[in-house]
């Protein structure tokens, strides 16, 4: 009898519409988090993955050996390379496109390469406007590593120990 | 012309057209449309006769509920036009046979023998403070108070009826039915225990780790 | 004032078309600012539904953003309209204007202070009822007239829901009456003079919640609103709506939120009376606050409620809903007639002489 009567003023006084609407008052007057992104921006991890990037040697030799082992992982078939011997014998790659709208920025590239050539940057405010641009070509990613190459190599060394 | 003829004029050719196009308008549901516009035009012809209780009772009840219903049905139902035109012709004489008597029973009731102006007085404007809801309370709810009743009664009797036809009892076992009530009354403590169990760590578990370590 | 206009034009034009002209003119005075009212409320329960969640809102366009409602309603009316294949033009374009009608025309009767009203009619009560009950046609048409399932299952969800809603609204307002004596809204008004203990809510407290959330329920608000219901048929009645032909029931929706907080202050929350009535040194320091602004104020109130619903509540499910209406309010009501028939009979508080 008295869990029905308690169960009835429950009902009847709507103390958890009452308790639910306590909750959504307390918010409304809390301090807000949210970022305003352009004027505000939250920190970026090293480890972020954005627009991709070919590197350098110090001495300006590229770094890619057209191992293909990154064109083999990549789960969205974004990349695609052709190589042919160079004049000192040595293999480079001919083409080097990595077809941004297919791009998962799963990282597996990255990961996947033997000398560090191919890496994604933290830089993710890019667009384009048509078709076209979407496919960065080797001269694309390396202008794009060589602008950013000490970011590049400050994120690198920041999480090396980790590797 | 005056305001109050020309709004009225506006209002009847509302209700006529309205009338019209609901009984020749093939689409069911267009015709139910017409036919609440004919209703509303008729409440604002009411309103304009100084018995805004009737008129508003109209929209209220038939507007709003009735013909809403109406709707409903035949917004689900899929009428084969084709078939109900079927030996459209073979009856059309009879049919015409009792549209004209129809008529003419009530060309003899509301003819311009019985209507018209010179045969019906204008009704007398009431005062400012008049009030049709009272003027029709007073009388339903103390001379007619029994057929009232009577009435609502009958209404009941209705309802009563059509609940009973359409409820069917199957049992619980064959049809599964949430039981509102009890899923609301269910609470956290009666769906689950908390155990209040020590933090043991297993012997084996840290032995693999231990081993995986080396 | 209008009849100093009617004067003025009857001067020189025809009767019916002076009449006409004053008519409109008193209109517009009243759907103007109903109509910004709506506007900068869609505002508000942007903010308010922001801040609950801990975020901030619009805060872009203008000042605290608050020039958005405006950037939105140049969106929707730069947008095209779509007409649906095989759909019905006509009541395709008719349904928005079903909704928003009814929802502005209600606003005739509705006193903003004593005597600020469009017309005074003695089945004021009777006419907001009735007014609100021709709503349900503009959902209704619009979901069959865009030839889309989704928006029929919304279109019949809608009706079932609205007419059943209706009956537990109109039982709470015949309470009203019952203490009242009045189908008359300044009436009404009047009748709760003489400070807070003399309203209507009091008395009639379950039939306040009643009426509220049989409101909520009339105006497809949040916890009620299967109507819409994204989760299963993505935005129910109106999916096929674009552009301003959306927009306008969404003016719809707003206008009646706004009008139910009208004839729920004016029926419980003693209208544009003082909250200070009766109190010595309160009355006299607020006295110079005008009916208005008290009537705003607890409109605001009310329609910050509908905002503070709409945050917290998850929705109901259907079944749900229906038995909540049919088996919980309706009953109730009825119960409460009968109470508030005793509680006359006795001479019950200070609201029965």
């Amino acid at each position: 009898m008295g869990k029905f009567l308690k169960h009835q003023i429950k009902t009847w006084g709507l103390t958890e519409l009452f308790k639910g609407l306590s909750v959504t008052g307390k918010y409304f007057f809390k301090k807000k988090i949210t970022v305003r992104y352009p004027e505000e921006k939250t920190p970026i991890s090293p480890r972020f993955r954005g627009h991709h990037a070919l590197r350098r040697y110090e001495n300006g030799e590229e770094r890619c050996i057209a191992c293909k082992l990154c064109e083999a992982v990549c789960p969205a078939n974004a990349i695609t390379i052709e190589s042919e011997e160079r004049d000192d014998g040595t293999r480079r790659t001919t083409q080097y496109d990595i077809d941004m709208f297919k791009c998962i920025y799963c990282g597996f590239c990255e990961e996947a390469c033997p000398v560090d050539a191919i890496v994604e940057t933290r830089v993710f405010e890019y667009e384009f406007h048509e078709r076209g641009p979407h496919i960065r070509t080797k001269e694309d990613l390396l202008a794009f590593g060589d602008k950013h190459e000490e970011q590049i190599a400050a994120d690198r060394a920041a999480d090396a120990k980790y590797r | 012309m005056s305001f109050e003829q020309f709004i009225f004029y506006v209002l009847a050719a509302i209700a006529i057209i309205s009338g019209l196009m609901m009984i020749t308008v093939k689409n069911p549901v267009k015709a139910a449309l017409w036919l609440v516009l004919a209703f509303i035009s008729t409440a604002g012809l009411w309103i304009m006769a100084q018995a805004e209780f009737l008129g508003l009772v109209l929209i209220l009840v038939y507007v709003g509920a009735v013909m809403v219903l109406f709707l409903f049905v035949v917004m689900m139902l899929d009428i084969n036009m084709s078939i109900l035109k079927e030996g459209f012709t073979r009856y059309l004489p009879i049919g015409a046979l009792a549209a004209v008597a129809i008529f003419a029973l009530i060309y003899m009731v509301v003819g311009p023998d019985h209507f018209g102006l010179d045969k019906v007085a204008a009704p007398d404007m009431k005062p400012a403070g008049y009030s049709n809801t009272t003027e029709i309370a007073i009388p339903l709810y103390t001379e007619h108070a029994y057929a009232f009743i009577l009435a609502a009664v009958l209404l009941l009797v209705g309802i009563v009826a059509a609940i009973a036809l359409t409820l069917r009892r199957r049992p619980t076992g064959a049809v599964l039915y949430q039981d509102i009530d009890k899923q609301n009354k269910t609470l956290a403590k009666d769906r689950f225990e908390m155990v209040k169990m020590d933090a043991v760590v297993e012997k084996a578990v840290v032995e693999n780790e231990e081993e995986d370590k080396k | 004032m209008f009849d100093a206009i009617q004067a003025f034009l009857s001067g020189f034009l025809y009767d019916w078309l002076a009449i006409t002209i004053t008519l409109v003119l008193q209109a517009v005075a009243v759907i103007l600012p109903i109509m910004l009212v709506v506007a900068w409320l869609t505002y508000a329960e942007r903010k308010v539904i922001g801040f609950m969640q801990v975020r901030m809102g619009p805060n872009r366009v203008g000042p605290l953003g608050l020039l958005q409602p405006i950037a939105d309603a140049l969106k929707l009316m730069t947008k095209e309209v779509i007409f649906p294949a095989q759909s019905n033009k006509y009541l395709f374009i008719i349904a928005p204007v079903l909704a928003i009608a009814p929802a502005v025309a209600a606003y005739a009767v509705i006193p903003f202070s004593d005597g600020m009203v469009v017309t005074d009619i003695n089945a004021g009560v009777l006419y907001v009822l009735a007014v609100s009950s021709i709503l349900v046609y503009g959902t209704i048409v619009a979901g069959w007239a865009s030839n889309s399932k989704y928006a029929f299952l919304g279109a019949l969800r809608g009706s079932a829901q609205k007419i059943s809603y209706e009956i537990a609204m109109g039982f709470a307002l015949v309470t009203v009456l019952m203490i009242a004596g009045t189908m008359n809204l300044t009436e009404i008004v009047n009748g709760q003079q003489g400070g807070i203990l003399n309203w209507y809510l009091l008395p009639l407290l379950p039939m306040f919640f009643v009426y509220f959330i049989s409101g909520l329920a009339e105006t497809n608000r949040t916890p009620f609103d299967v109507i819409e219901g994204e989760a299963e048929i993505v935005a129910g009645f109106h999916v096929d709506y674009s552009g301003m032909t959306f927009g306008v029931f969404m003016l719809a929706e707003y206008a009646m939120m706004i009008l139910i907080s009208f004839m729920t202050s004016i029926m419980f929350l003693g209208g544009w009376l003082s909250p200070f009535e009766g109190i010595p040194g309160l009355e006299a320091l607020f006295s110079w606050v005008p009916q208005l602004a008290w009537l705003s104020i607890k409109v605001a109130f009310l329609l910050f409620v509908f905002l503070w619903l709409r945050a917290t509540f998850p929705r109901y499910r259907y079944d749900q809903l229906m038995r909540l209406g049919w088996k919980v309010l309706i009953p109730l009501t009825i119960v409460w007639v009968f109470v508030v028939g005793a509680m006359k009979y006795f001479d019950f508080g200070p609201w029965f002489n």
